[in-house]
């Protein structure tokens, strides 16, 4: 016999939780759903674009009945629990019957706050809430003129929106002198009061409501300060409460909410509870996306896994009123102890505001342009030090290092046909029309239905806006952790402390102990993996099927399935012997392609993957390595001529750039790195644009990091200068490793310092000497067992990887 | 009747990875998984004819080199969102000898 689980409660984050659950165990339970009203699992927070007329109820829905029965779970839509018996495990309906649990989930929800005003009983006041408050306004517009909101929050604002695009004269009336408190400060607020007013809305700030009067149904709306106003309908948006009225009766504990641990677990071990209804740590909740990161959690325990644990964190708003662009998270008026950048053009309607307390950011109020705010909040969860980028943070991402691909930051004035993703080419009526269509919520989804955003990543922030705007409000798309794949909800973070703390040794390992949902895992984790226990443990056994097939066969696949193959040219010089042996090689193998590379050396296209070992055994003879180029690993180092020939050339910048590549070749590192050696402030080998750059000036050595030229072009940052050659190198060395050790799998160099900080990788290479010793040396012990040219170790013992398995015909 | 041909032993082709066979008609993968079973795919992803043999193997799952679509094994049809299918050969295991029906 199955157990019972019953679900009351058939919205959103119940819902979620079953979708969750059914994942994790699909056999476990007999489900049921008792939902009060008569519909399957809907989008609430889509409710305003129904009002508007931009939807319909349909389109809304995100469980069908359909679904319910193809999941095996009996839905009671319409039927209303009345009382919980915890002794017997039983509950019962208003009309008596009686059904039994073995474990009960509560998602009751929240119910609208009616202010206790005289007159609110009467037909034309109602809240903004369900399916059934919506056909009431859509009803009322027809017949009627005259609407007033009571509550200048987010769903008053939406519901007031509504109204007037239904042909209604709307008047909002708001207690504060601020619309939307729990979101804005005062001058975004202004900004966004004359817009909404240009657009038609009237407003009465600083209001409070006396009473509604009218005789059959509402008339007018009288205030404390004696005036009033004629309407024929009144809506009161002015908040929400936990509906936790079955739970109290029932002697579950509850405060404002019911009372939920780290678990979502209420005080009776056999009842759960979810969403809007619950108190967590002293908060209830309100808007989506801590909802579904406690299904999450929910979820993993209903499934008796037992291993999450649902931690609530500062939570990022970014909505879409009435077509104004908002965003705002975390403490954003701040107080004696904070600073505050701000940046305001009021004819542009651009309000930034960002609140800075001991050099980190902790607030952020976004209004007209909205594109950084994942940006900012990734910052204020990362608690990245931000006094090096103070000075131009305000002007976001774009602006700190220089702009590369995606000038626009903006997807509001776009057309349908404007293309998002130049990668691969998505418009943006295409996301649009996938995120409705398929009911996507994440960034995660809509690169799996769409590809946008899938490749490059230059285009996340516009991505992310378009999921806002199309979703409509209340919506928050960035979840306080990113769990590394599919596989497991434990971020990067997570799991290299794991490694380290829990002496995990092999990839098997890793996931029995961190309990992998895929056995294997999948082609996103596994190189991650890998190149963790790499890079934790001097002896670990690589295991090439987890490696991308590039690093697999040490070449780089190309569109048609053949390879490149780049040879080792340290420093970028070359001679007449070593380029013969580069034509010969070229021409008994009929290279159809041969290419000098960005990075000072010569790349052979075209080659066919059964002729690599036989190409690399005579490289190998003519005294070339692998270069790497298809490599997570050390790419080039480029260099100018330097002092030997350059006039200019203040250092010899040849021969310090080979000494580098010397030291610093064949070893694994989280994304490709790129180093450049230029012999002047001319800086002709580019090295600001690298991971590392050394900078040569008369007096020494200009050491520069976390540069790169790809997609968002970034200039590095100065680290420090040094005297001698010697201290270049040890520098370099202790940079890499602390990379190496530090930086998430696939997390260039810039990105790690815009998360560490710049200060945070300095105290550790340059303020902290012996630390820097310690660093470069750990990295020259792990070279001595990374030098080993990949090339003639396979050229010589693992040709049968390259050959097939069988010839037919 | 299915026409069996001889591939190779099993433990050439590694855990959790593949081979490739040429044929006239197009290269064909031959897949093992962690568990040990062989499939074997048309070595083209119905995306962009990426050659599938050079993959990430997962349970019955390889990711295209690519553009990292992910196809069926057994079926040869594309997952997730994505839509397409290969085509896939019917293979067999005896004394550790792997036959496929080509």
């Amino acid at each position: 016999m199955k157990e019972k689980l019953v679900l009351i409660g058939n919205g959103m984050a119940g819902v979620r939780t079953l979708e969750e659950l059914l994942k994790l165990a699909p056999e476990k339970y007999d489900i049921t759903v008792f939902g009060d009203e008569p519909y399957g699992n809907y989008n609430r927070i889509m409710l305003s674009p129904v009002l508007a007329g931009d939807k319909t109820i349909d389109q809304i829905m995100i469980n069908d009945r359909q679904w319910y029965i193809d999941n095996g779970i009996t839905l009671h839509a319409g039927k209303k629990i009345t009382h919980i018996n915890r002794v017997k495990r039983q509950l019962e309906t208003a009309e008596g019957e009686v059904f039994e649990y073995d474990r009960l989930l509560l998602a009751t929800g929240s119910r609208p706050f009616m202010l206790p005003l005289p007159g609110r009983d009467l037909p034309g006041v109602i809240s903004f809430r369900d399916i059934a408050d919506v056909d009431t306004m859509l009803e009322t517009a027809k017949s009627h003129k005259k609407a007033v909101v009571i509550g200048g929050g987010l769903l008053g604002l939406e519901a007031a929106n509504g109204l007037m695009i239904q042909g209604m004269e709307v008047t909002v009336v708001h207690i504060a002198d601020v619309l939307m408190n729990q979101q804005l400060d005062k001058p975004a607020s202004d900004l966004m009061l004359h817009e909404l007013e240009a657009k038609g809305l009237n407003f009465l700030m600083s209001y409070e409501t006396a009473a509604i009067e009218g005789k059959k149904r509402v008339e007018k709306v009288v205030f404390k300060n004696g005036t009033e106003i004629d309407t024929d309908l009144v809506v009161m948006a002015v908040g929400i409460r936990p509906n936790i009225e079955l739970a109290q009766s029932a002697g579950i504990h509850c405060e404002r909410g019911i009372v939920v641990d780290d678990t979502m677990q209420t005080f009776d071990p056999k009842v759960y509870a979810v969403g809007e209804c619950v108190q967590h740590r002293g908060s209830t909740f309100g808007l989506v996306a801590p909802l579904f990161e406690q299904a999450k959690v929910c979820a993993n325990h209903l499934a008796q896994m037992g291993i999450a644990r649902y931690v609530s964190s500062i939570t990022s708003t970014k909505l879409k009123v009435t077509g104004i662009d908002l965003f705002s998270a975390g403490n954003f008026i701040g107080d004696e102890s904070t600073e505050d950048l701000v940046f305001k053009d009021a004819a542009r309607h651009i309000y930034k505001k960002l609140v800075i307390q001991d050099d980190k950011l902790i607030g952020a109020v976004l209004y007209g342009d909205t594109v950084d705010g994942a940006w900012y909040f990734q910052l204020m969860r990362d608690g990245t030090d931000v006094s090096s980028i103070r000075e131009n943070m305000l002007f976001g991402q774009h602006h700190i290092g220089d702009s590369g691909h995606g000038a626009s930051n903006s997807v509001d004035g776009l057309p349908d046909d404007a293309e998002i993703c130049g990668c691969n080419g998505v418009c943006k009526g295409d996301i649009v029309k996938a995120i409705s269509k398929h009911s996507l919520f994440t960034l995660d989804e809509v690169k799996s239905h769409t590809k946008a955003s899938a490749s490059c990543g230059s285009c996340t922030g516009l991505v992310e806006q378009l999921l806002a705007s199309t979703l409509g409000s209340d919506f928050n798309d960035t979840p306080s952790k990113k769990p590394m794949c599919g596989c497991t909800s434990m971020s990067h973070g997570e799991v290299k402390n794991a490694i380290k703390e829990q002496g995990l040794k092999t990839i098997s390992d890793l996931m029995v102990a961190l309990e992998w949902k895929n056995a294997d895992g999948c082609h996103s984790c596994r190189p991650a993996l890998n190149y963790y226990l790499l890079s934790t443990w001097p002896d670990y056994q690589d295991d090439p099927q987890s490696r991308f097939i590039n690093e697999r066969v040490h070449a780089n696949i190309q569109k048609d399935g053949t390879y490149s193959v780049v040879p080792r040219i340290w420093g970028g010089v070359t001679n007449a012997n070593e380029l013969r042996a580069i034509a010969d090689i070229s021409d008994k193998y009929k290279v159809p392609t041969v290419k000098i590379t960005g990075g000072q050396r010569i790349d052979l296209l075209g080659v066919k993957k059964d002729d690599l070992p036989k190409m690399w055994a005579d490289l190998s003879e003519a005294g070339f390595v692998s270069g790497h180029a298809y490599g997570k690993s050390l790419r080039t180092v480029k260099t100018c001529v330097g002092s030997e020939w350059c006039r200019f050339g203040t250092q010899d910048s040849t021969g310090l750039g080979i000494k580098v590549e010397k030291m610093t070749w064949g070893s694994w590192t989280p994304h490709k790195f790129k180093i450049a050696v230029s012999g002047c402030p001319r800086n002709c080998a580019e090295a600001t644009i690298k991971d590392f750059g050394i900078v040569c000036v008369d007096s020494g050595y200009e050491l520069h990091v976390g540069g790169n030229g790809g997609i968002k072009v970034r200039a590095t940052d100065f680290l420090c200068k040094v005297a001698t050659e010697e201290e270049a190198m040890e520098y370099c060395a202790a940079f890499m490793q602390l990379y190496r050790e530090d930086a998430h799998y696939l997390e260039r160099t810039a990105p790690w310092i815009e998360r560490v900080g710049l200060k945070s990788v300095q105290a550790k290479v340059v303020d902290d000497h012996d630390n820097r010793k310690v660093l470069a040396q750990r990295f020259y012990e792990s070279q001595e067992k990374s030098q080993d040219d990949p090339w003639a170790e396979h050229a010589a013992k693992q040709r049968e990887n390259y050959i097939p398995i069988k010839q037919v015909g | 009747m299915q026409n069996w041909t001889e591939v190779g032993s099993v433990e050439s082709v590694p855990q959790k990875g593949s081979r490739v066979m040429t044929t006239p008609d197009g290269d064909v993968a031959i897949f093992r998984t962690s568990g040990d079973e062989v499939f074997a795919l048309f070595d083209q992803c119905p995306h962009k004819k990426g050659p599938l043999s050079q993959g990430i193997v997962y349970d019955k799952r390889v990711a295209c080199p690519l553009h990292n679509w992910v196809i069926d094994l057994s079926s040869g049809e594309a997952t997730g969102p994505d839509e397409g299918c290969t085509r896939s050969f019917d293979t067999k295991v005896e004394d550790g000898l792997i036959y496929i029906a080509l």
